[in-house]
C-alpha cells in the first residue's frame, strides 16, 4: 500500500478498506448512514460496517412493484435505490421548530431547539441523489430565507457516492442528465468492480476532507486500466435505463396542456396517497402543526412533510383552489417538470424512478408526459 | 380563577374502546381533569353533575329507537358536541347489519327475541343530530383525543389531518408494503393511527374510515392487480367502518 499522492485523484481499496473508511468516519465523531436490508427492502439506516450493507442482494423494480433478489455476486452496491432517500436525514419528516410557555408571571417564553447535533456521513449516495440534494440546497439555502438546520445539517455531512453499476427498472437518470456517473458534490465517489474472486472499489477523491479520510484507509493508486474499467461499467449502466423522459421542449409541452384530458385520465387511476410525493427526493413541502397543552401553558410548532395532494396543502378561506384529483395531479407533475426551471432553474425531477416504483398503483409520470407529448393541445371541450 | 368546562361522556352501541382511551390518558389524565370538570362519565365516577355541558364526548352508533330518542337530549345539553370512534362516526363493525336483514341476527342469537327492541340498521351519530367534529379510529388514538379537547381548550382547529395512511406511513420510515405484493387500505384510509401494521408488515385494515379524498375504484383496481377477488375486497371494506359511504359504496360494487 502506498500514500496518496498529492496529485493523485483515483485509487483503489478492497472490502477490507471499505470497513475502514466507515470505522474512519465514524472514530471522526460522525454518524454513518447508508443502505442496509430490512423489511425486504433497501433503506437508509444506521450503519456499523460492511455487515450492515446488502452484500448480495439487489432490487427488481417496475411501476408499483418492488422486490429483493439474491445476486449471484457479493457486491455491497448491486441495487438501484430504494424506498428512502437522503432527504429524511438532512430534512427530516418530523421536527420541531420552536416551544412556547407561558410563564407565571404572564410572559412569554419562546425556545428553539439546539443545532442539530448529527455530522453525517452518507455510504453510497447515487449520482441522481446527489442532484437531488443540490435541489434541495437551492431550496432551503440559496433562497432570501435560509433554513438554518438543514443548512447546519447539510454542511457537515461527508458524501460517499457510488457511480451505478446497474440501472433499474423505472430509472432515467439519462434522461435528466443526472447520472449514472457522479461528477461533482462528492468527498469520495466509489465504483465497485468484482472479477472473480477480486473485489475493489475505485475511489475517486472528491475534497480535501475526502483525501484526508482516506490518508486513514489502506489503498493502492488506480492505474489506468482500472479507471478505464471503472467507465465502462458506468456506460454499461447508463444505456440499461428502465424508462426514458423526453424531455425535449418538456417545460412548454406541460405548461401549453394545463386542460389536457389525459389529466382527467390520470385522476382516474390516481388515490391522491401523496406516496409519490413523500418518497421524491426532492419534494420539500412542508406544513406547521400547531400544538398547545390542556393547561393552556405551553405549546409547539411542529414541522411535517406535506404533499400537494392533500386537501389541507391548498387549503385557503372557503375551502381548497385544488379539490379535484385532476388538479392536484397536474400541479404535482407540471411543477416538477415545468415550473420548477421557472422557479429554481432546473426540473425537479432527477430521473430516480421513485415516484414510479412508490406508487400502489404504478402511475408513471414518463408515460403521462408521453401521453400528452403524443397528442398536444387537446383541450377540454 | 374561572369555572372549568363541563366535560360529559356518553355512550351509546359501542365497545367503551374510545371512552377507555380518555382513562387510558395516563400522564395527560391529571392534566385533563385539571384543565375540565368531569362532571359526566359513568365509566369514571357515579357521581353525576347535571348538565348542560361545554363539550359532549359522543361515543357510539345508534341503533335502538330509545337511544334515538337520546341522542336529543344529549344535543341539547351539549353546547360543543364531538363523536369519537368508528361506531359514532360511521356506525362501527354492528352496522354489518345494514346489509342484512337484522330480524335474521335476533332470532340467531336471542333465545327469546321478543325482548329485543332494536332498529333496522345502526347509524352514526351524525344522521342523527348536528355534530361539531368528528375522531375517527376503532379505536380512537388517545393522542388525538387529548389534541381535540386541548385545542376546543383553546378554541383553535385540532391538528387533526384527514389525508391517507401513506403520508403517516412514510414519516415514519416504513417501506410500503402494497408495492411489494400485500394488499393494503392505507391509500383510501384516514391517517390518525401512525400507520402501525404496515410497519408490522400487514396491510392497513381501514380502522380509520375514508381519507379525505378515497379512490376506491383505482383501490380496488390495485387489489385485483395483486390477486385478491371480490370478496377479498368486499370483506376488507366491510369492518369497523362499513357504513362510511366510500367503503359501503365500494363494497357493494363488489357483491358477487
Amino acid at each position: 500500500m502506498q500514500d496518496i499522492r498529492p496529485d493523485t485523484s483515483h485509487v483503489v481499496i478492497d472490502a477490507h478498506g471499505l470497513q475502514c473508511l466507515i470505522d474512519a468516519l465514524s472514530q471522526d465523531g460522525r454518524r454513518v448512514v447508508g443502505p442496509t436490508v430490512r423489511d425486504e427492502a433497501i433503506v437508509y439506516d444506521d450503519i456499523a460496517g460492511l455487515g450492515s450493507l446488502p452484500r448480495g442482494w439487489t432490487d427488481r423494480q417496475e411501476a408499483g412493484r418492488y422486490a429483493l433478489e439474491r445476486r449471484e455476486d457479493e457486491a455491497c452496491f448491486g441495487y438501484v435505490v430504494g424506498p428512502h432517500s437522503w432527504k429524511k436525514f438532512l430534512f427530516p419528516p418530523v421536527e420541531t421548530l420552536w416551544k412556547a410557555r407561558r410563564e407565571d408571571d404572564g410572559t412569554m417564553a419562546v425556545s428553539r431547539p439546539e443545532r442539530p447535533a448529527d455530522r453525517f456521513a452518507f455510504i453510497g449516495v447515487r449520482a441522481c441523489e446527489i442532484e437531488a440534494i443540490a435541489i434541495q440546497d437551492r431550496v432551503f439555502e440559496q433562497g432570501p430565507y435560509t433554513d438554518t438546520a438543514y443548512a447546519a445539517r447539510r454542511s457537515d455531512a461527508f458524501i460517499v457516492a457510488v457511480n451505478c453499476g446497474q440501472a433499474g427498472g423505472t430509472c432515467f437518470c439519462v434522461s435528466m442528465e443526472t447520472g449514472p456517473r457522479a461528477t461533482h458534490g462528492f468527498d469520495l465517489a466509489l465504483t465497485e468492480m468484482i472479477e472473480g474472486a477480486e473485489h475493489r472499489f475505485l475511489v475517486e477523491i472528491g475534497s480535501e476532507e475526502g483525501r484526508s479520510v482516506m490518508a486513514q484507509v489502506p489503498h493502492v493508486r488506480a492505474d489506468e486500466a482500472r479507471i478505464g474499467a471503472a467507465s465502462a461499467i458506468v456506460e454499461r449502466t447508463a444505456a440499461q435505463m428502465g424508462r426514458h423522459l423526453d424531455t425535449d421542449g418538456l417545460k412548454e409541452l406541460l405548461q401549453g396542456n394545463l386542460e389536457h384530458p389525459r389529466w382527467d385520465d390520470v385522476a382516474d387511476r390516481c388515490l391522491t396517497c401523496a406516496n409519490c410525493t413523500m418518497v421524491c427526493p426532492t419534494c420539500f413541502c412542508s406544513t406547521v402543526e400547531d400544538h398547545s397543552d390542556l393547561a393552556n401553558r405551553e405549546a409547539e410548532r411542529v414541522r411535517k412533510w406535506d404533499s400537494c395532494f392533500t386537501m389541507d396543502f391548498s387549503y385557503i378561506h372557503g375551502g381548497s383552489v385544488r379539490a379535484s384529483t385532476a388538479s392536484r395531479y397536474r400541479q404535482w407533475m407540471t411543477h416538477k417538470l415545468a415550473n420548477w426551471i421557472d422557479q429554481f432553474g432546473t426540473s425537479g425531477c432527477v430521473g430516480c424512478g421513485r415516484c414510479i416504483t412508490w406508487c400502489p398503483v404504478g402511475i408513471d409520470l414518463t408515460q403521462e408526459a408521453a401521453a400528452i407529448r403524443a397528442t398536444p393541445g387537446e383541450g377540454r371541450s | 380563577m374561572t369555572a372549568r368546562p363541563k366535560l360529559a361522556v356518553w355512550k351509546f352501541a359501542s365497545c367503551d374502546g374510545c371512552q377507555l382511551s380518555l382513562l387510558d390518558c395516563e400522564d395527560e389524565l391529571l392534566a385533563v381533569a385539571g384543565a375540565v370538570e368531569i362532571a359526566n362519565f359513568p365509566e369514571a365516577s357515579s357521581a353525576i353533575v347535571e348538565g348542560p355541558y361545554d363539550l359532549s364526548l359522543v361515543e357510539g352508533s345508534i341503533t335502538t329507537p330509545h337511544d334515538a330518542e337520546r341522542i336529543l337530549a344529549v344535543r341539547k345539553q351539549s353546547k360543543f358536541l364531538v363523536t369519537i370512534g368508528a361506531c359514532a362516526t360511521a356506525g362501527g363493525i354492528q352496522a354489518l347489519r345494514n346489509f342484512a336483514d337484522v330480524k335474521d341476527f335476533v332470532a340467531a342469537v336471542y333465545a327469546s327475541p321478543q325482548y329485543i327492541d332494536t332498529l333496522a340498521t345502526s347509524t352514526p351519530i351524525s344522521a342523527h343530530i348536528p355534530v361539531d367534529y368528528e375522531l375517527h379510529g376503532c379505536p380512537i388514538n388517545k393522542a388525538q383525543l387529548v389534541e381535540v379537547i386541548s385545542a376546543f381548550l383553546a378554541g383553535r382547529k385540532p391538528a387533526v389531518p384527514a389525508h391517507s395512511v401513506c403520508i403517516e406511513c412514510k414519516q415514519r420510515g416504513s417501506v410500503c408494503v402494497m408495492v411489494q405484493g400485500t394488499p393494503c387500505l392505507g391509500p383510501v384510509t384516514h391517517a390518525g393511527c401512525g400507520a402501525i401494521c404496515p410497519a408490522y408488515r400487514r396491510g392497513c385494515y381501514g380502522c380509520y374510515g375514508p381519507m379525505e379524498t378515497p379512490n376506491m375504484p383505482a383501490l380496488a383496481r390495485g387489489w385485483r392487480e395483486l390477486g385478491a377477488d371480490g370478496r377479498d375486497i368486499r370483506r376488507a371494506l366491510r369492518s369497523f367502518n362499513a357504513w362510511a359511504e366510500p367503503f359501503r359504496k365500494e363494497s357493494a360494487a363488489h357483491d358477487d
